[in-house]
């Protein structure tokens, strides 16, 4: 900004030229203060609740919440007299007194928000201890647990499941002292309207949010001698899970997670971004075949399991043009459990198919029934990058220094395509390298869609093959996804193909990924960007980047399922979603045009 | 045989409603039919006279003479000599001398009338307040009429600043300013809101001031939205008072029907409307933020200010919200003019306040008294003094968000720098009067009580910082406060008044902090002595039976834990292991003979 706009103002008795029209708290964080803060969130609206974040202004009566507070020329701020310092203190040590004494056996144990801000607020002692609430956890999801006596309300998991996820599950009910954040009428999460996204847990700065944790019962598991143990990992984790062990954002671990799977016991270890090569050449066909015959469009994309909750409970009206396709890990899960189990000559039964993924509404996916083959469920297992990270450190595994490995064949081998599913835009960017060669026959020579990439939440572009031009759109987080959808309500005709991720930034910003570190804030934008450039990088370093380039793919067809879109790749690769209605949506059926 | 044509006017107040009033009704009618008068006698109703601890009250006209405490069978007796013989029942009649004043013409009780000055209250008990020609007669919507055709929005604005009103609701910020920044923003739509959640614990302001002339709030919302533009106005009241509610809802119904509310009003080019929503009795929203949230359809919260509604108000317009009592003094201000309306009051507060006086006094009910009157003579003039020849203690004024102020603060003016100064605030006109019976620390543990339950959650320091002041003082109350309590009650109590997000966590710690500067007394005894001066406390207290007893065995067989024994006609004595201090036995001694110590 022009320099001669600026206004001036004092922090602690020393002058600071500011930008106007911001908030004392952005103002002094360009001037090297952090003023300490718990519920401010940059990507959510303002709550001015925790009041952590008070301020003294000269000739202001009360304390001032820099959080939403707007700065004026001349004005003097303090951010550390010995008053506002034991307010401050005082006001943490409130929070403090009414939350469980267990952060030694809590699942946020060092990675807190909580626990630092008390640290750094040199409470030594209590001096107001009391009551405290006490409820029951709420165990009922496959994927997110709730333990209300763990939550400090800060509203930011109710901002972010309303303002960025758009589906509005959590609210704070009663009042005062007994205010607790709960899904409509108290519904257990299950019966929710709950995407399982998992957003809450990444945004909660303690453990009033956790996944539902499945390390214990896969530790179990891998000790069984009688099962043949496979694992998968989506793309997004080995781009993630370093920061787990501290290394810098968007370290690419690929190698050292395929060597620590093995070392934790796993008999094989494959990469979902295979079965991502696969989704391309289904759903890449489903949208040729929709574009020849005439429909249903736009194509919908399926890969992402917390928009298909989503979808089937706001927008069922839409089923008909959801991809059939199954997620990534859904597919590789089935072939595991019938292509890989008959070739091994295994009894699928005896196959332990686990996958670790970005991602807790996977943990959802997974336990779908409809998604079973020969009534089998295909993926046993679904651990987050967080529960695998944790794993690999309680099995003494020395994740960071580990020689990195390869994958098993043949499901291990992918294109750059499947790499890049893992950041928003990243499908769409996949499946137009394919479908172009496959509508055209010629081969799509700049293979980087630029339009498609980046972090804006709605984003459009125009393909022309061979004269015929497709308006795509692609959107993270549901919030955005509601704006896509309502879009297409207005105008069925305005795209042809949508992706959709649940998740800010798709699966790499996915709930089931590292916690902020210390340095950190949660869905921090650098932090995002750094993860899809490892995935970008590594889609650079491929030689293969078309998923139809995939030899391993190519003969998975060849041997076993013809060609895309055969009765057999229906069988084991398709599924279908059916309308719900949980309490609280009204059906579709009353629906007032 | 009297042929005079008489009208009798029942007070329909929700106090007088309590206390058997329309019961009367029937008993009336049957009583004129038997002698003949049915034809010759108009029976109406009316709003809240303010007399609420004499009610039933009946009102019969020409002469004003008002009669208190009526019963059913009074019924005839009134009948009979009033009406038909024309000689006044003195029995009943609450009557001292005639008073006249420029808005409040009654009969009555001189001192109770006599310190007040009725401008809100102009209406009330003299009009039906489900009749709007009733209103009219009164020069209703005159002012309406007036702004709509002599005058611009700017010259209302101009005139409700200049006559000085600031708002009812407590804090005391001027209207007309409030009124000129709204109308000073572009946005649009504007909209006006009238705030009758009134929470305070026994308040009832702005319930009698709608139940007893609903038509000057909506008049006054009207005058409001023609002078910031605003097209629509909506009345936010407790869905508790459903008398009020039907009263306003008909008082705007009837304005529509009259062409006083909707599309052109007068033949002008304003259109206004007013719509209510009802609140569902969350303490907080009364706090404007919170208000919004809640007309809105959400839940309840408050949120941080600036920006203020004036700017960013309902659905993100530009909207004023002003008070039931603020907007019954527009009307007022229009006709009567800014220079009359500034001689009354003092100099930075202008116009009337209404109370509801509350507590140890003698006349309890709704008043109304310029600004500048004194503690002293609302308390001891209007209010009658302190019954049972007991002594004042202490007057709480602002309800759970204001102070306790104690007897040498009597001669404080009634304002709102005053009220500040001397450590309480002027609030929406809760008035509790607290004699020696009465312990401090209880009163400041009740009021806390009530904020602590009534805290939204939202913020840090109202939720939790008032649930630990509340600890302390509960554990104070009950003999168990430890040294240093009080320290951390006045720490916790100043951090919340000063980091809380809105006004109530903001005010919460106010009666606490009051009683421990005025009464910190009576703290220490709790603590350190473990006692109870007003014996109030009842860990606090024991009940010893004296030489006095003569053994009737009264207060034994009273006694419902057993802790009393004793054989017929010797003394009787008290398990102090046992006892409850229910303080039955004490009620029940004839002989004076148990000491409560």
């Amino acid at each position: 900004m022009d320099n001669s706009k600026k206004i001036t103002i004092t922090i602690n008795d020393k002058q600071y030229k500011v930008d106007p029209g911001q908030t004392i708290m952005q103002a002094a964080d360009t001037c090297g203060y952090r003023i300490p803060r718990l519920c401010y969130h940059p990507k959510l609206s303002v709550e001015g609740a925790c009041r952590v974040c008070i301020v003294q202004v000269e000739g202001m009566k009360n304390f001032v919440a820099s959080c939403c507070y707007p700065v004026a020329d001349g004005m003097k701020i303090y951010t550390n007299t010995k008053e506002v310092r034991q307010a401050r203190r005082d006001i943490v040590e409130l929070l403090v007194d009414n939350h469980p004494e267990d952060c030694h056996t809590c699942e946020r144990d060092g990675n807190c928000e909580l626990q630092r801000l008390v640290y750094a607020m040199g409470i030594r002692h209590r001096h107001f201890t009391g009551e405290r609430k006490h409820y029951e956890k709420d165990l009922s999801s496959t994927s997110v647990i709730r333990d209300p006596d763990k939550c400090i309300l800060c509203g930011r998991c109710v901002r972010m499941c309303s303002e960025i996820q758009g589906v509005h599950c959590l609210g704070q009910a009663y009042r005062g002292f007994n205010t607790v954040v709960m899904p409509a009428y108290n519904m257990p999460f299950a019966e929710s309207v709950c995407s399982t996204c998992g957003q809450c847990i990444n945004v909660c700065p303690t453990a009033a949010f956790v996944e539902k944790n499945h390390t214990q019962e896969l530790f179990e598991k891998l000790n069984d001698k009688s099962l043949v143990k496979v694992a998968q990992f989506a793309p997004s984790v080995r781009a993630a899970i370093g920061e787990a062990f501290g290394q810098p954002m968007g370290r690419n671990m690929e190698g050292q997670l395929v060597a620590a799977l093995r070392r934790l016991g796993f008999d094989y270890v494959f990469d979902t971004q295979f079965s991502a090569d696969l989704t391309i050449m289904e759903e890449g066909s489903e949208l040729l075949e929709r574009l020849q015959s005439g429909g249903p469009l736009p194509l919908i994309t399926s890969c992402s399991s917390a928009w298909m909750k989503y979808m089937e409970q706001f927008y069922p009206e839409f089923i008909e043009n959801i991809s059939t396709c199954k997620s990534p890990m859904s597919m590789a899960s089935s072939l595991f459990k019938t292509y890989w189990a008959d070739k091994m000559k295994l009894d699928p039964k005896k196959v332990l198919s686990v996958a670790v993924m970005c991602c807790t509404a996977k943990k959802f996916e997974a336990a779908r029934p409809e998604l079973e083959v020969h009534g089998l469920r295909t993926t046993d297992i679904v651990v987050t990058t967080r529960e695998a990270a944790w794993m690999i450190k309680s099995a003494g595994i020395d994740f960071v220094n580990i020689r990195p490995e390869k994958f098993d064949e043949p499901l291990g081998l992918s294109s750059g395509a499947g790499t890049i599913f893992g950041v928003t835009g990243g499908v769409m960017e996949a499946a137009i390298r394919t479908a172009y060669e496959l509508y055209t026959g010629e081969t799509l020579v700049d293979i980087e869609v630029n339009d498609i990439r980046g972090l804006k939440g709605v984003k459009e572009g125009r393909i022309t093959m061979d004269g015929q031009e497709l308006h795509v759109a692609v959107a993270h987080g549901l919030g955005n996804a509601h704006q896509v959808m309502e879009m297409v309500r207005e105008d069925r005709h305005r795209f042809q193909f949508i992706e959709i991720m649940g998740c800010p930034g798709g699966c790499i910003g996915g709930g089931g990924q590292p916690y902020a570190t210390a340095n950190s804030i949660p869905l921090d934008e650098e932090c995002l960007k750094a993860r899809a450039q490892a995935l970008y990088d590594l889609d650079r370093s491929k030689t293969i980047r078309r998923s139809h380039d995939n030899p391993d793919v190519q003969r998975l067809y060849r041997e076993y399922l013809g060609r895309p879109l055969s009765e057999k790749a229906h069988e084991l690769l398709h599924t279908h979603y059916k309308a719900k209605t949980p309490r609280g949506i009204v059906s579709r059926s009353l629906k007032v045009v | 045989m009297n042929v005079t044509p008489y009208r009798i006017i029942l007070c329909d107040g929700t106090a007088c409603i309590n206390s058997g009033s329309r019961k009367l009704a029937a008993a009336l009618q049957e009583q004129l039919a038997q002698h003949g008068l049915t034809d010759k006698t108009t029976v109406g109703l009316s709003g809240c006279l303010g007399m609420c601890d004499k009610g039933p009250i009946l009102v019969v006209n020409p002469g004003y003479t008002i009669y208190g405490r009526v019963t059913q069978d009074d019924i005839p007796e009134i009948v009979e000599e009033h009406l038909v013989h024309g000689r006044p029942l003195a029995r009943l009649a609450i009557q001292e001398d005639h008073l006249y004043n420029r808005f409040f013409r009654v009969f009555g009780d001189a001192k109770f009338f006599g310190k007040q000055m009725r401008i809100t209250l102009r209406n009330c008990g003299i009009i039906d307040p489900e009749n709007i020609d009733d209103y009219l007669s009164l020069r209703g919507y005159e002012a309406l009429a007036k702004a709509l055709t002599d005058m611009t929005p700017e010259q209302v604005i101009a005139e409700v600043e200049k006559a000085g009103l600031r708002g009812r609701g407590g804090a005391g910020f001027p209207t007309g300013r409030k009124w000129k920044l709204t109308a000073a923003e572009k946005a649009a739509p504007k909209y006006i809101i009238c705030n009758a959640d009134e929470g305070d614990p026994g308040a009832f302001m702005d319930r009698s001031a709608i139940e007893g002339d609903p038509h000057t709030v909506v008049e006054g919302m009207a005058i409001g939205g023609y002078a910031i533009g605003a097209q629509q106005g909506f009345v936010y009241i407790r869905a508790e008072y459903p008398l009020a509610i039907r009263r306003i809802k008909r008082a705007i119904e009837d304005a529509r029907s009259a062409g006083l509310l909707g599309k052109n009003i007068l033949g002008s080019n304003f259109s206004f409307d007013i719509e209510i929503r009802l609140g569902a009795g969350a303490f907080v929203c009364g706090e404007e933020t919170a208000l919004i949230h809640s007309v809105e359809g959400m839940r309840g919260m408050p949120r941080p200010r600036p920006p203020y509604p004036a700017a960013v108000g309902l659905y993100g317009r530009p909207t004023v919200i002003n008070n039931v009592e603020t907007w019954a003094n527009i009307p007022v201000i229009i006709l009567d003019g800014a220079n009359w309306f500034r001689t009354v009051g003092t100099e930075t507060s202008k116009g009337t306040k209404v109370f509801a006086l509350a507590g140890k006094v003698v006349n309890t009910g709704l008043i109304e008294v310029p600004m500048g009157t004194t503690l002293r003579e609302i308390i001891y003039d209007v209010g009658g003094g302190i019954p049972f020849g007991k002594k004042i203690k202490a007057a709480q004024t602002g309800g759970p968000s204001g102070g306790c102020l104690p007897e040498q603060y009597l001669d404080t003016p009634i304002d709102y720098e005053s009220l500040a100064r001397a450590g309480s605030i002027m609030g929406s006109g809760g008035m509790i009067v607290i004699d020696e019976d009465s312990c401090m620390v209880d009163v400041a543990r009740f009021f806390l009580e009530f904020t602590q339950d009534e805290s939204c959650g939202k913020c840090t320091p109202c939720r939790e910082g008032t649930k630990r002041m509340l600890e302390i003082l509960t554990r104070i109350t009950a003999g168990k406060g430890l040294p240093g309590d009080i320290e951390k009650l006045e720490r916790l109590g100043t951090m919340i008044r000063k980091a809380s997000l809105c006004g109530l966590g903001q005010s919460a710690p106010n009666p606490v902090l009051s009683t421990i500067k005025n009464f910190r007394e009576e703290y220490e005894e709790h603590i350190h002595d473990k006692k109870c001066r007003a014996k109030v406390c009842k860990s606090l207290i024991s009940y010893e039976i004296g030489e006095k007893c003569i053994g009737c065995g009264a207060c034994r067989r009273v006694c419902p834990v057993s802790a009393i024994s004793g054989a017929a006609k010797t003394r009787h004595t008290i398990d102090q292991d046992k006892c409850v201090r229910c303080g039955m036995c004490f009620n029940t001694c004839k002989f004076e003979a148990i000491a409560k110590g």
